[in-house]
């Protein structure tokens, strides 16, 4: 079992990141590869560049906490647990964190260099957001 | 032939770049090698030129992939080891062709980005299942245009399953012959440990795949099609790149005959007592040691559940038949090509450069694959360059060392187009006078790797007499080690002078010229993310 944990200080409000990741639907804006996703209460599959449909179990979408977790259910893995946790730093700024916990090892090092991608994304929509509301 | 003018100055050409993953100096029968018989590579070398002392930038795949297309060393372009992505706005060779009007394509293995990566959020993994994104039909995340100048691209590489183009058209095509593939990782996602032939020797398998749908033939076919679509006065940059001989060594059944492995003499650097073979690696570097006992992988490219101090001779004859065969394949698919392009009367007007990305152990100090191990075995490749004879190649071999680094700048020469700044590589030299005229004295191959708490370093200066290795701090080293070989009286370099007070001046003398590389000018890109192991 390996875990991978890559963070992102964002200069965007924490209910402006939030914004971007909580609904479901919308990380084919912001998970690099991501090509488009169906979503049945919370098992989401997600259909990806390579082709490949990736099922996921959504465990946790709380926007209080402002922590999304979820689980890729693929025989793969045996084991994936992912989150994502949105922190305010300051009024302005907020730190995202996503955390990657996989077996085989080798599988955790796939996906969290996809998430350090993602983060990226996850900035720049958010900043975009931030921008427009500062005018 | 397009002609400039008046002055019938050539502005242009056909060019075919031929890479093959993996393969050593010694398997080309023009370069003394007798296991293979390679006729085709053989007869470029006798029309053209062969340089007996040519080195990678880095001894794995995606550094010196990319110190191809970029000419740059890793430690510019950023993709410093293997699951490390070239950025996408990284020098492109086949960007400056294609702006030259050249139609430019790469068909087989590219490997500038990680292979593994599902999602494919990397255009290599993403290219089969989604197209070539264009003006008017760009990809779901708004990319469109050619992928670092290559204006057509058909991926292969050393399995059929992943996204690739290869993999996809047998998944589709021919679904009855995946068993017979070797599995290249085991179910942990490692490189597969699993013997097979007749020997057990790893990742050695017997495939009863028609020969027609082995890569080495599909990558043959899928570049006679695209050369079929250019016109005469087309000029083109086809970058032809088999996966093989790269392990896993699965060619098909229908080839066993070539090469009959009982029959295979060992490598002459393969000692056959095991005290001999450790006590040459107990002379290097601490880490050379420790892979061959088990207690340390250094490196993903080698399976982790093997242990090389188990190999036997057997194994070794076996695995040394099967990349013979592999490289008579190839040997054959190149003739296919050529025979195609001469078929069109652009013989005469065809640039040919082949070459490997970097070297295989191949039982040499009992070891197999790769890794942080800069000897001859993985350093030492096939360069044979056979000019356009339009242009009244003088046949020669070059001794002086030369680098992949001067591909990039070559091509460009050949194009009549100047030198980029970004260029880090001169131009091939063409003759033993031209390298001493121009000062090619030495090169320089890079290692760094940091993967499941293993970090490795190494900087290595090849000369004409030397071949020296610093090792920097890592997990294994204390940036104290290091190794020295003299090529002229240690060919095989076991006697490892490093820490010889006799030679102190010869090592300083080195050391100052990897110092020099490390502080040579020019912008370097910001190292790249590990991404992936490979």
């Amino acid at each position: 079992m390996a875990s991978l944990r890559y963070e992102r200080r964002i200069h965007a409000t924490a209910d402006e990141v939030w914004g971007v990741i909580t609904e479901p639907e919308s990380i084919p804006e912001w998970f690099p590869g991501v090509v488009s996703c169906t979503l049945e209460g919370t098992r989401r599959v997600l259909t990806l560049a390579t082709g490949i449909e990736m099922p996921e179990e959504i465990l946790v979408n709380d926007s209080i906490q402002r922590r999304f977790v979820y689980r890729i259910d693929s025989p793969l893995y045996r084991f994936h647990l992912g989150s994502i946790d949105v922190i305010a730093l300051s009024p302005e700024e907020s730190l995202c964190v996503y955390s990657t916990t996989a077996e085989p090892d080798t599988l955790c090092l796939l996906i969290g260099g996809g998430t350090a991608g993602a983060l990226v994304e996850i900035a720049r929509i958010a900043e975009c957001v931030a921008a427009a509301r500062v005018g | 032939m397009r002609r400039g003018g008046e002055s019938g100055v050539v502005v242009g050409r056909k060019i075919l770049f031929i890479t093959t993953d993996q393969q050593r100096y010694d398997t080309v029968g023009a370069n003394g090698g007798t296991l293979s018989r390679t006729p085709v590579l053989d007869g470029l070398a006798r029309e053209g030129i062969r340089y007996e002392r040519c080195q990678p930038t880095s001894v794995v795949c995606m550094p010196s992939r990319a110190s191809m297309l970029t000419g740059q060393y890793p430690s510019t372009h950023g993709a410093w080891m293997n699951g490390v992505a070239l950025a996408p706005d990284a020098p492109s060779v086949a960007e400056s062709l294609h702006d030259l009007g050249y139609a430019t394509a790469l068909i087989g293995k590219a490997h500038f980005e990680p292979f593994m990566d599902p999602f494919g959020r990397f255009a290599e993994n993403a290219l089969a299942s989604l197209g070539v994104p264009t003006l008017e039909a760009p990809w779901f995340d708004g990319r469109q245009g050619v992928h670092r100048g290559f204006d057509f691209l058909e991926f292969a590489t050393h399995g059929v399953m992943g996204p690739l183009h290869y993999a996809k058209w047998i998944q589709r095509a021919h679904p009855e012959a995946l068993p017979g593939f070797y599995s290249v990782v085991d179910g942990d996602f490692n490189v597969n440990a699993a013997g097979g032939g007749d020997t057990g020797a790893p990742q050695v398998k017997w495939n009863d795949v028609p020969r027609e749908w082995y890569h080495t033939d599909w990558v043959a076919d899928r570049t006679i099609a695209w050369l079929d679509e250019q016109t005469d006065d087309q000029d083109w940059f086809c970058w032809m790149s088999f996966p093989d001989p790269h392990h896993p060594w699965d060619p098909p059944s229908s080839e066993r005959h070539r090469v009959d492995w009982r029959e295979v003499p060992l490598p002459e650097n393969y000692p056959t007592s095991a005290t001999e073979r450790e006590a040459l690696l107990d002379q290097k570097a601490r880490h050379w040691r420790l892979w061959y006992d088990g207690r340390v992988v250094s490196n993903y490219e080698a399976p982790k559940k093997w242990v090389p101090a188990t190999m036997t001779a057997d194994q070794v004859r076996e695995v040394n038949a099967m990349n013979a065969i592999e490289v008579e394949l190839i040997d054959e698919a190149i003739g296919r090509v050529l025979a195609r392009v001469a078929a069109k009367g652009w013989d005469e007007d065809l640039d040919v450069i082949f070459t490997s990305d970097h070297g295989e152990l191949q039982g040499d100090f009992g070891l197999l694959f790769k890794g942080p191990y800069h000897v001859d075995a993985l350093m030492r490749l096939p360069l044979i360059w056979r000019p356009a004879p339009s242009t009244s190649p003088v046949a020669s071999v070059v001794h002086a060392p030369v680098s992949l680094v001067s591909l990039a700048a070559t091509f460009l020469e050949v194009a009549g187009a100047a030198a980029p700044s970004w260029l880090e590589g001169a131009t091939l030299p063409v003759s033993d006078d031209d390298a001493i005229s121009r000062g090619f004295e030495a090169t320089v191959t890079e290692w760094d790797s940091a993967l499941f708490g293993v970090e490795v370093h190494v900087r290595s200066v090849l000369t004409s007499d030397y071949l020296y290795s610093e090792y920097g701090a890592g997990t294994m080293h204390d940036g104290s080690e290091g190794e020295l070989y003299n090529l002229v009286d240690d060919p095989l370099q076991r006697v490892n002078l490093f820490n010889d007070p006799e030679r102190a001046a010869e090592r300083a003398a080195l050391s100052e010229r990897l110092r020099a590389h490390a502080e040579r000018p020019g912008e370097r890109a910001t190292p790249g993310l590990l991404v992936a192991p490979v």
